[in-house]
């Protein structure tokens, strides 16, 4: 017998592994689905640099049926007319292969999440966009999956009067709306909190509006393309710059190609891995190829990666998110400096809630985000529920019983996601060391918070005390002494109160 | 009638009410002059706590305490103190008695509560240290309750009864000695001699057999460890009326302990007097009544030994007495009931084991 061999497409691979990237049964699909689009819509905008107005209607086809339309709309970018087909109906297109942080990592989500679609109820999926020019396009396509093409129904192009720009996307998927109700709220509650500048919009299956406003407009600055670091490179990335380089030496290569070489540093790395500096690029041999790579991450003499790249939310706009969807009493925020690991820079933010309106829980509640997308499922797999858990809270005067939920946000170029599935952060010392510290400072600041607190209540205790007790004792003493006016007592319990204000 | 009365009721009602305005005129005054009160007591510490060759009892030494409402954790106590005060006097202008556990809950009513009854009792105890005087004094009451029976006559002057008399003969049973009893006076007794008594059936079966008036005698009733109006009952017995007390307990550490009590008094009761009888007489049943009348006996538990241990390392246990019968228990390991004189015949006990302890004590 004869073994056939066949080449499948990358969207005929994810169709035979939807597992992987989130597609796993109903409620997780319609999940993944809501989030996937989500994400490309906040990305769009953030790109473009105006506040996020996205609404997102989920409705049922038919009453009681499986089968729901789903449509998210944004005013970010838009996708270039020409680009349309392929941004939605190929899978492994998009805009996001450059160094740069972004919620979505290979521009994957948004058409398996359409892909799903098609493959559970064979319809056609609507997009209309336009980038702000004097048209905006409609376009109904369908995925060729073994070819990995679109295949294009219907175009159409009208004009844009009210230079809108933006993207529409509305499609049929088969789901279990009921069942992931409580994940898209919270997913979505989360997103706001990390969003504060953003406008969400939800109209769910029942006709229910859900509406998460902005409190600010104001955005944190757009996150710039960066080359690859010397630590964080591998073989294949190291082949496909050689082969499109039109540098003549290996100095020129290096400076070039990486992040933050200088004409010193390729120097003095050529030095180190015995390369000449006058070998073509162009004309490395596979093993020449592997022992550079190898001698990248053996040297030690490599600039830091800087955190240009990145776009933290920030302190300010950390607190405004986390103040208006928690209401909690108290709050402290803690970006840290910029790290790196494996030549991938990143930055930790964290915050401390307490109070309010959160609720008393046996453990700690904790919010994690990657790159602003929240992570809701595997917490107990995570880094930062570890460093949680392995902390001395009593150290920071917080017990079991206290309402607090703490934040941590992870920004990357590559964030060390554990699986395929991105829902938890690898335990990586650097980062761990980075969460551990944030948390920390974040706690220190409570811990004041809680003291203070404390000691007011002692205080207002103390004073209680004074005022409950000082009268009777004035009272049974008139009564044994046998006298008819009781004594005034007034002065003493202000000289109480006067020393209250004191301290 | 040997002696006359020395401490009238009426007296000490006097008293009563004297130092509690005594104290409130403190409290008063020192608010009047726009100070936190407070009040200053012995302390009743553990380190404060000595025992007295002379006064032949646990006394309380040099150091005081002071409790001020200026301080967080003493105004609570000290409100619950003057109110106990307060209380106190309340109970001695209407004569009405109280209990323990009455106090307890007449706290609540003043919105004074106490969160336990160890908590009151303490604040009742710090009352009696204040005032120098026991809480039968203010008319608080325990409730366990013992007996007395003999020819003793005495004169009620709890309200309603003032000036009725009554023979402490008159009921086979005794009389149980309540507030009533201990605040009557003495008139007249024939009695030569007090015999205390540990166990209820033994104080019954001695009435049966007359030993009161074999012995010409007043029997009374501990029921276990005598209650402190008991033990002040005995005391007056044997200061007012001049009596001899003999007492008669269970051979075991725990007997003996009961008649080391009303001989000299607890440490919990160092700050008060009157309570002891420090001439009183151990008689039985001794270690070596076990050996020498062959009683019936049970092994000493492990429980036991540690209390005589204990009890040979207690300044009360120094006289050869005392000595001698921890180390003969010790020895033997054994204790016996009094009832184990029953073995020989119901009778034994009062017709042979009782005049030799007593020919003995003379």
């Amino acid at each position: 017998m004869v073994e056939t061999f066949e080449q499948i497409s990358p969207a005929d691979f994810f169709y035979r592994n939807r597992d992987i990237a989130g597609f796993t049964n109903p409620s997780r699909a319609i999940f993944s689905s809501v989030r996937e689009l989500v994400e490309n819509a906040l990305d769009a905008s953030d790109l473009h640099g105006v506040p996020p107005e996205v609404y997102i209607r989920l409705s049922q086809e038919d009453e009681g049926g499986e089968v729901f339309v789903l449509r998210v709309e944004d005013n970010g970018s838009g996708v270039p007319a020409r680009h349309i087909p392929s941004a939605f109906g190929q899978v492994l297109f998009g805009s996001k292969y450059k160094l740069r942080q972004a919620r979505g990592t290979f521009g994957l989500g948004g058409t398996m999440a359409i892909l799903y679609g098609q493959i559970t109820t064979h319809k056609p999926v609507y997009i209309a966009s336009s980038t702000g020019t004097s048209r905006t396009y409609e376009y109904r396509l369908m995925i060729d999956i073994q070819r990995n093409r679109p295949i294009i129904l219907d175009r159409k192009a009208h004009r844009n009067k009210t230079e809108w720009h933006g993207s529409a996307v509305e499609y049929s998927l088969e789901g279990d709306y009921f069942r992931a109700m409580p994940k898209i709220l919270e997913y979505l509650k989360q997103t706001a909190m990390v969003t504060p500048y953003a406008n969400i919009t939800f109209v769910d299956p029942k006709g229910r509006l859900y509406r998460f406003t902005r409190v600010t407009t104001e955005m944190p600055p757009p996150p710039e393309e960066t080359l690859p670091h010397p630590y964080g490179v591998d073989v294949e990335t190291i082949q496909r710059l050689a082969k499109i380089t039109n540098c003549k030496n290996m100095l020129d290569f290096m400076q070039k190609h990486f992040h933050r070489v200088g004409e010193r540093t390729a120097q003095q790395f050529l030095k180190f891995a015995e390369i000449s500096e006058k070998n073509n690029p162009r004309k490395l041999k596979p093993h020449q190829v592997v022992k550079l790579v190898r001698m990248m991450k053996k040297f030690d003499g490599f600039m830091r990666p800087d955190a240009s790249c990145l776009s933290p939310l920030g302190e300010e706009l950390l607190k405004a998110g986390i103040l208006k969807e928690l209401k909690p009493d108290f709050i402290a925020v803690c970006q840290r400096s910029p790290s790196a690991y494996a030549g991938h820079p990143f930055i930790v933010e964290t915050a401390i809630a307490y109070g309010g309106e959160i609720p008393k829980e046996d453990d700690i509640l904790v919010y994690r985000f990657a790159n602003r997308i929240p992570l809701l499922y595997d917490e107990a797999s995570d880094v930062t529920v570890r460093v949680i858990k392995s902390m001395n809270w009593r150290t920071y005067k917080v017990s079991a019983d206290m309402p607090i939920a703490i934040v941590v946000h992870l920004c990357s170029t590559k964030v060390p996601y554990k699986t395929v599935g991105k829902e938890f952060i690898a335990d990586r010392p650097e980062v761990r060391r980075e969460i551990l510290n944030g948390i920390r400072e974040a706690a220190r600041k409570l811990r004041r918070f809680l003291t203070r607190k404390e000691h007011v209540a002692r205080e207002r205790r103390r004073l209680s005390v004074f005022s409950k007790y000082l009268p009777k004792i004035a009272q049974f003493s008139t009564e044994l002494a046998g006298k008819k006016e009781t004594p005034d007592i007034e002065t003493l319990l202000r000289s109480v109160r006067k020393f209250e204000e004191e301290s | 009638m040997k002696k006359k009365v020395k401490s009238s009721a009426a007296e000490k009602r006097k008293e009563v009410l004297k130092g509690l305005r005594k104290m409130g005129r403190k409290l008063y005054g020192q608010m009047d002059k726009g100070k936190f009160p407070w009040i200053k007591m012995p302390s009743r510490s553990t380190q404060n706590i000595f025992y007295s060759p002379e006064v032949r009892q646990y006394i309380l030494g040099d150091k005081r305490v002071r409790r001020s409402s200026r301080n967080i954790r003493h105004i609570r106590p000290l409100t619950q103190l003057v109110w106990a005060a307060y209380f106190a006097r309340e109970l001695a202008e209407q004569r009405k008695t109280s209990t323990l556990r009455d106090v307890y809950y007449s706290a609540q009513a003043y919105e004074v509560p106490f969160k336990d009854q160890p908590e009151s009792n303490s604040i009742i105890t710090d009352l009696e240290t204040v005032m120098g005087l026991s809480r039968e004094d203010f008319k608080v009451f325990p409730e366990e309750r013992s007996a007395i029976f003999g020819d003793l006559t005495i004169e009620y002057t709890v309200p309603g009864y003032e000036g009725k008399r009554l023979n402490l003969m008159s009921h086979p049973d005794g009389v149980m000695i309540g507030p009533a009893l201990t605040s009557a006076e003495f008139v007249k007794t024939s009695a030569d001699m007090v015999i205390a008594i540990e166990k209820g059936g033994l104080f019954t079966r001695f009435i049966e057999e007359m030993v009161h008036k074999k012995f010409n005698a007043l029997l009374v009733l501990t029921a276990g460890q005598a209650p402190r109006a008991t033990r002040h009952f005995i005391h007056r017995l044997n200061k007012e009326l001049d009596l001899p007390v003999h007492i008669f307990t269970d051979g075991d550490p725990w007997g003996m302990h009961i008649a080391m009590v009303i001989i000299s008094g607890s440490a919990n009761a160092a700050h008060l007097r009157e309570l002891t009888t420090p001439d009183a007489t151990w008689n039985g049943v001794w270690a070596t009544d076990i050996v020498d009348y062959k009683l019936p006996s049970d092994a000493l538990t492990d429980v036991d030994v540690k209390r005589l241990r204990d009890l040979r390392k207690d300044p009360r246990y120094e006289g050869e007495l005392w000595r001698r019968e921890i180390k003969k228990f010790l020895e033997i390991r054994k204790k016996a009931e009094q009832e184990a004189f029953s073995r020989y015949g119901l009778t034994y006990i009062v017709d042979e084991y009782l005049p030799a302890k007593l020919e003995m004590a003379d």
